[in-house]
């Protein structure tokens, strides 16, 4: 492949990414790299086109045009739009993870903490019941949920727990790129807290690559390194986290800005 | 019944019915999708089976049907009752006189042979509907040998049990290849899947044929710190003495004394006939 970015260590490259929906703009015309180690994180009000985005580049939707390039464990960048899709399914499984806005739609509400959490384990291959479950006990722990938990449903669990049990269940096989659709939406303000001081830990200690959809500029600001703000399909300013918070230059963005420092 | 094909069902429903079962033979364990015909009994009857055993029966077959064990059930009778008007075949209760055996939750005891063909009667195919209840999920995962989900199954019986609990329908894999519910049969007839005789297995209702043929690999799915078990009832036939056999738990009498008794009844009279006796056993 003639790519320059050959020579770099990017991630993943995404680049002229549109999706539309019949007449109506998904997202359009979307590029950026993300670098090991990185978290962009992807801001924009209702309807701005963010998880558009966001499930076109995880592989959940076929985008009209553009490519999602990702950089194998061996360094060659592959376009996973083009990929058969028992290789894209099995990249979703091991060097991918996708946490899910709504907890639900990410965690099997029928089975165990323990069970929801040693899945991914069990999907490529472990088949030693006592080192799952030590796995399991070791990340239920990562995620403030009590060890005494890990036999219990979903079902039992507050909000909160739900979702940091997703986050466990996603992180446990060391994912090399995370997204995550408003991994904070939904939760009560102190619940919010709590969770993003997890999710910050955790992305220092595991050094994590991630891209973060959300609507709330907190979360960009403690997690992301760098920003892009989307309106109506297309990214409109992209920078540094601080750089855009603190000065942005878009009309769109200091309306963003200004109208989280009335709250 | 003349006015029935032989074996009830038409020629062309049995064509239909052989390309499923030579599709589901060339791929062991893989659900090959029929359009099943109603049946002059009702779903959960074994209609499944019923057409597989229509399909495969020549004139020259000896018929056997099981029901949990048992060849006089009402289910097994009416079964058996069948064949004899619409085909006019040899019946038998001898698993080694029949050609064709036709089961609801059994392996015979005794062993099988090259030749004989055992039809499985299956009430739900799909091994993983119990924990992706969407069709095109599941179909999905099979062509993607995607199995992960089979082991949360068993990771969760471990967890709630602290052993494998699941004692019926345990999920096989089939050469290497496609996860397979052998239907309701109990654990401990799961090594018995690897066989000499050919298996067919027949879901009327949800319109699956799959398929084993002769000596193919069928392994148990275990956890290597939770090794599979074939397990049964501790003790021995009350009847016969055998303590090989897969055992059912009987109550005597109104006191409510209990006894354990092979659930095949055919093996359990071939061994008193032979003179075993078991502890409330009188010598025939
Ligand atoms: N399945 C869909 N069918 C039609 N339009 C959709 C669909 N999903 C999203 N859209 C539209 O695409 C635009 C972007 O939506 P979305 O990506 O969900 O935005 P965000 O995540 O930023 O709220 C919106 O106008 C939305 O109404
Ligand atoms: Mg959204
Ligand atoms: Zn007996």
């Amino acid at each position: 492949m003639k790519d320059m970015t050959q020579d770099t260590d990017v991630l993943l490259s995404v680049r002229g990414l549109s999706k539309f929906y019949g007449a109506r703009i998904g997202c359009t015309e979307v590029s950026f790299d993300l670098f090991p180690g990185e978290v962009m994180g992807i801001v924009g009000e209702s309807g701005s086109g963010k998880s558009t985005l966001l499930n076109c580049m995880a592989g959940h939707l076929a985008p009209d045009c553009g490519e999602v390039l990702f950089a194998g464990r061996d360094g060659d960048l592959q376009d996973t739009l083009k990929m058969s899709e028992p290789e894209r399914r099995m990249l979703g499984r091991t060097d991918w993870a996708f946490v899910h806005q709504h907890a639900r739609d990410g965690l099997r509400m029928n089975v165990s903490a323990g069970g929801n959490v040693g899945e991914r384990l069990m999907a490529v291959g472990a088949r030693h019941y006592g080192a799952i479950r030590e796995g399991a006990v070791d990340w239920l722990g990562r995620v403030e949920i009590a060890e005494d938990r890990i036999d219990d449903r979903p079902t039992a669990f507050s909000g909160g727990m739900q979702q940091r049990l997703q986050i466990a269940r996603n992180l446990i096989t060391g994912p090399r790129l995370v997204f995550m659709d408003e991994p904070t939406g939904g939760l009560d303000v102190s619940v919010q807290a709590r969770l993003l001081d997890l999710l910050r830990g955790l992305v220092r200690e595991m050094g994590l690559s991630a891209v973060i959809v959300t609507h709330d500029l907190a979360v960009v600001r403690l997690l992301a390194d760098r920003l892009m703000v989307m309106k109506d399909g297309l990214v409109v300013e992209s920078g540094l986290t601080d750089q855009v918070l603190d000065d942005p230059q878009h009309g769109y963005t200091q309306l963003l800005v200004s109208s989280v420092l009335q709250v | 019944m003349t006015d029935y094909n032989f074996a009830y069902l038409d020629e062309q429903t049995k064509r239909m019915i052989r390309r499923a079962i030579l599709k589901g033979l060339a791929v062991p364990g893989y659900q090959v999708p029929f359009a099943s015909r109603e049946m002059p009994m009702p779903y959960g009857w074994g209609t499944g089976g019923v057409q597989l055993s229509a399909a495969v029966m020549t004139p020259d077959d000896t018929f056997k049907v099981i029901d949990q064990g048992s060849d006089d059930t009402t289910n097994a009778v009416s079964i058996r009752r069948f064949f004899e008007r619409t085909a006019g075949v040899a019946v038998t209760e001898e698993t080694q006189e029949a050609t064709v055996i036709q089961t609801r939750h059994r392996i015979p005891e005794t062993p099988l042979e090259a030749g004989q063909i055992l039809v499985y009667q299956v009430p739900i195919p799909e091994p993983l509907r119990f924990l992706e209840p969407s069709e095109v999920e599941t179909r999905k995962m099979h062509s993607l040998e995607e199995y992960g989900l089979m082991h949360v199954k068993l990771y969760e019986d471990i967890s709630q049990h602290g052993a494998i609990a699941t004692a019926y329908a345990y999920p096989v894999m089939v050469r290497d290849r496609y996860v397979m519910d052998p239907s309701p049969i109990p654990k401990f007839d799961n090594p018995k899947l690897h066989s000499p005789a050919i298996q067919l297995f027949g879901a009327g209702r949800e319109q699956r044929i799959y398929a084993v043929p002769p000596f193919t690999k069928v392994v148990s799915l275990d956890f290597e710190d939770y090794p599979f078990e074939a397990s049964k009832a501790e003790g021995a036939c009350a009847l016969c003495g055998a303590d090989n056999s897969y055992l059912d738990e009987v109550i005597m009498d109104d006191a409510g004394h209990r006894m354990f008794v092979c659930s095949d009844s055919d093996f359990c009279t071939t061994r008193r006939a032979r003179g075993h006796v078991g502890t409330e056993g009188v010598p025939s």
